[in-house]
């Protein structure tokens, strides 16, 4: 299809489209006044039965569990899947690069910005750190904690030579932890059930509400979560820093 | 335990495989993965035989449902599920059987994708919330992507991802916002639920909306036209194991999708338009399966031939689902076991030219698979099953849908479906004779895209090895030999009874109520003189291609719209989304005009 | 006034559509794939807000105060991280398809078609 006649062809069916978002938004009660009796019986029951201050938590890990395994194994897969993609292969083709301007001088790292990284490695691994292992009492999670570590090793590759990250930060560990929390989340299943109940059932004494160690199995998949998010989005980053050092290289 | 096994036991097995990526060799990653793969198989029948009384349901953490608010997830296994996760795993067992001989340079990251891409499929095919589906669904597409594009040296490789990944992830945004829609109508992400509760409602826009949205985002992944276009890109540059599974099982997947929402959670609900919607999904199916038949003939490349068959297919299947009877669900679920098993030999075989002759187009291969004596046999006998002889299962599942359509006002799905078959089959068997006997004339004018394979083995060029042709044999044949299976087709009837029973389901479900027994099928007696016409009608027309003449002088007629179809597939991302947009247009607008 | 949250969802999926289908740099595509997903959030919470309600965490209120719906927040959890995997593997084919064709215009993408 010529440009032209995409957009135009588009932009009837897209009309069409908007026209039915219309009659079925219209339908939809007022923005804040939607009832539903499912949120409303989680909140009820989230700190009596579950010892969760967090309700947000205690639906991701506890109430629908499963979805969170399915969807960190999700991430896991896509690591694994841009780990495939940019892998070098035996012979490079011979590509007319021709987007790229010739002759572009990379700017070297400037003095504050690797000062600045060096002083927020800390305070952004211990913050990484805050946010998982409180994921059920208050805002916050394995998932949300992960990439704030990620972070933290974002911050180590800022503040020093690629070279100098790659042996602080070697891939074997990453894969390796990555793939433990992600095995962690069905182990800890597995071992629910094994403890006479059914996949994912809290087995563990569930603590003081409002504690760091409230909320039973939680606990300890927020942090199998965590290392697995971390992991994970580390070595998507590797894989890209790779591919950039590749070309700098050429 | 055993109902989540099908998707741990593959998880795990891909987290291990992720963290010994460097430290073992791939011989062993592939022992570790084919392991896995049979104790999947085996669970899968396992909970095949064991839902075929009452559908097992499984409440993760114990969260049963309240007052009649499902509060976790469940998975509810039935036979039909249960069947198909059977057959994912059976093709993964020969995909990797089947994929001894590749390269080295993927480590074993190969191996933990197919492992998440099984424990996807089976997870999508057991569960019983809408939510966990989507997430399922999101899972295998994430897989798809990566495994697609693993010939990353092959730039028409990724441009086939990428079509791939863009119309898919915008199908799948279009599912998640009906899910929303649903949820805010319903308070609901369970099934069973969400039908209970919309059967008390009124059927407005919003609901009408949100099942359009739904619906079409999961025939996407089905390849019903007009959201057909990223198949045949992502067939052609996939390598040949992940393609007997795209093939064999994820198209199917999209089409079980459909059947589930809509037994489970619209047909209570929509009951006053029964007649209607029926009428539409047939529409659906039969426009896909005539336009996937003829796309088909006009291909040269082998893999998007057999690509273009799939639409094909999967729109007869989308044909059976949508006349809205037991055995016209029964009559897809064979069709979809006995397609599978031979799609996946056909593709086996497509995989063992390219690892011998280094290409999978008609027109360079001429006649180099002269001496390839029981891969031909395999082809032909492959190509002769997509017209559902007689005792396949693809006449099983054929027959009942007849019986199903007979005598009523979608009587005429039948020439459709003959249409359907009679040339794909006949395409394949062109294909065929060329390749394997030398018969026909060299180079004819259809159309060959300019993408040239790259080899995807690295030795053995001279040979066909075991590892690749016993898994091709052997699908093929079962594929063949199914309706020979004495219960299988009033199991069949039997199990898709329980499945469309939605208020048996909900029961089952939210309160633990077993199922009535549904009444006793009705004895349909196999018709084998469909099979044998179609089977001859296919043979007469790659014969008369390949030798007569005058035919080919007739084709030269349909050169010009042969030509004008060839553009409209461009492999430019924004033209399948445009398509996208326009057919969930239509299809949103029908539903909300003629049903409200 | 109070279905202006919905009018903004379908604005950002419309206009997502268009930018995928006009676009002209993959990564420019991919990041409206990115914007149709913004979409599909606003819409999640629109649905999920309550008014007068606080947020679903009962840390330092009392524990059977009225809250918003913590359902739709832990979809949207799941949405985001799908969405983070999916942009991943789109720029990584984006990057590679860079150096196989040497180009990221995808009208100038031509090998796979017909």
């Amino acid at each position: 299809m010529t440009r032209g006649f995409r957009r135009i062809f588009f932009l009837v069916s897209a009309a069409a489209l908007a026209v039915s978002f219309f009659l079925a938004y219209s339908q939809l009660e007022p923005a804040g006044r939607v009832h539903s009796e499912y949120g409303d019986m989680v909140n009820a029951l989230t700190v009596p039965e579950l010892h969760i201050t967090d309700a947000v938590s205690a639906v991701n890990f506890n109430v629908r569990g499963f979805d969170t395994l399915g969807e960190e194994f999700i991430l896991f897969a896509s690591v694994v899947g841009v780990l495939l993609l940019m892998r070098r292969q035996n012979e490079e083709p011979a590509g007319d690069h021709e987007d790229r301007i010739d002759g572009r001088i990379v700017p070297p790292v400037s003095d504050a910005v690797r000062v600045m990284a060096m002083l927020l490695v800390a305070p952004t691994f211990l913050f990484g750190i805050y946010i998982v292992t409180h994921g059920q009492v208050s805002p916050g999670g394995g998932f949300q904690g992960g990439v704030i570590l990620a972070t933290a090793l974002l911050l180590l590759y800022l503040c020093a030579e690629y070279n100098q990250f790659r042996r602080a930060v070697p891939q074997r560990l990453v894969e390796v932890g990555e793939a433990l929390g992600a095995a962690a989340y069905i182990l800890i299943g597995a071992a629910c059930a094994g403890a006479g109940g059914l996949f994912l059932q809290n087995f563990l004494p569930l603590g003081k509400s409002g504690s760091i160690t409230s909320g039973g199995i939680v606990a300890l998949i927020d942090l199998g979560v965590g290392l697995e998010v971390c992991g994970g989005v580390a070595l998507a980053v590797l894989a890209y820093l790779e591919e950039l050092v590749e070309e700098k290289e050429q | 335990m055993l109902p989540v096994c099908p998707v741990i036991i593959p998880l795990l097995t891909a987290a291990l495989l992720a963290a010994l990526a460097k430290a073992i060799s791939q011989r062993v990653s592939q022992w570790i993965a084919l392991t896995a793969t049979l104790a999947t198989l085996i669970v899968n029948s396992l909970l095949l035989r064991a839902s075929a009384a009452q559908p097992i349901v499984y409440w993760f953490g114990n969260w049963r449902p309240r007052h009649g608010v499902a509060l976790g997830i469940s998975f509810t296994i039935e036979p039909i599920g249960a069947g198909l996760a059977a057959l994912a795993s059976l093709l993964t067992l020969a995909a990797l059987v089947f994929s001894s001989e590749y390269f080295d340079t993927a480590g074993n990251h190969f191996h933990a994708l197919l492992m998440s891409f099984l424990a996807a499929m089976c997870g999508f095919c057991l569960t019983g919330d809408l939510f966990n589906m989507f997430v399922f669904f999101e899972l295998m597409s994430a897989a798809a992507f990566a495994l697609c594009a693993y010939k990353t040296d092959d730039p028409g490789s990724l441009q086939g991802a990428l079509n791939f990944a863009v119309t898919n992830t915008i199908a799948a945004y279009f599912v998640l916002t009906g899910i929303a829609l649903l949820y805010a109508r319903t308070g609901a992400l369970n099934m069973a639920q969400m039908g209970r509760a919309l059967a008390e409602g009124p059927v407005d826009s919003l609901v009408l909306t949100a099942f359009g949205f739904l619906i079409c985002g999961y025939l996407v992944k089905a390849a019903v036209v007009p959201f057909h276009f990223w198949l045949a890109d992502a067939h052609a540059v996939a390598p040949t194991p992940v393609c007997i599974l795209f093939s064999g099982v994820m198209v199917q997947m999209g089409l079980f999708a459909l059947a589930r929402i809509w037994w489970a959670v619209f047909a209570n609900t929509m009951h006053p338009h029964l007649a209607g919607m029926s009428r539409l999904f047939v529409a659906v199916g039969a426009i896909t399966a005539f336009a996937g038949a003829v796309m088909c003939y006009l291909q040269r490349n082998i893999k998007r031939l057999l690509a273009f068959s799939t639409i094909s297919h999967a729109g007869l299947m989308a044909i059976g689902i949508g006349l809205f009877t037991p055995e016209g669900l029964a009559g897809s679920a064979l069709y979809v076991l006995g397609h599978g098993l031979v799609k996946a030999g056909l593709f086996l075989v497509a995989g063992i030219l390219l690892h011998r002759f280094e290409s999978v187009n008609e027109n360079d291969l001429g006649d180099k698979g002269r001496r390839e004596r029981w891969t031909a046999v395999v082809w032909m006998a492959g190509a002769a099953g997509l017209a559902g002889p007689p005792f396949s299962g693809l006449a099983a599942g054929d027959g009942l849908m007849d019986a199903a359509a007979h005598g009523t006002a979608l009587a005429w799905v039948r020439w459709i479906a003959m249409f359907a078959a009679v040339v794909t089959s006949a395409a394949a068997l062109r294909a065929g004779g060329r390749i394997f006997f030398g018969w026909g004339s060299r180079g004819d004018r259809g159309s060959a895209p300019k993408h040239e394979e790259k080899p995807e083995t690295q030795r053995g060029h001279q040979r066909t090895p075991a590892s690749m042709f016993l898994p091709s044999a052997v699908l093929v044949s079962a594929g063949l030999l199914l309706g020979l299976i004495p219960a299988l087709r009033s199991a069949a009837i039997t199990a898709a009874g329980n499945f469309e029973n939605t208020n048996g389901y909900a029961a089952r479900v939210l309160e633990g109520e077993p199922l009535a027994a549904p009444r006793a099928p009705a004895r349909i007696p196999p018709r084998t003189s469909t099979g044998l016409f179609t089977a001859i009608g296919a043979l007469a027309l790659a014969g008369a291609h390949l030798f007569s003449p005058r035919l080919r002088e007739l084709s030269n007629i349909g050169a010009r719209p042969a030509a004008l179809l060839h553009r409209i597939h461009s492999g430019h991302p924004g033209d399948y989304v445009a398509f996208l947009t326009f057919g969930i247009a239509c299809f949103g607008l029908i539903c909300v005009y003629c049903f409200r | 006034m109070n279905h202006l949250p919905y009018a903004v969802a379908a604005w950002l999926f419309l206009a997502g559509l268009w930018g995928v289908i006009t676009s002209r740099n993959l990564i420019h595509l991919v990041i409206c794939i990115g914007v149709i997903q913004s979409s599909s959030y606003v819409l999640l919470l629109a649905i999920g807000y309550r008014v007068g309600r606080v947020a679903p965490v009962f840390v330092d209120i009392p524990a059977n105060t009225q809250a918003v719906d913590p359902i739709v927040q832990a979809l949207m959890l799941t949405d985001i991280v799908v969405e983070v995997t999916v942009i991943a593997i789109l720029l990584g084919l984006a990057v590679q398809i860079h150096k196989g064709h040497g180009t990221l215009n995808p009208d100038r993408l031509s090998k796979v078609s017909g």
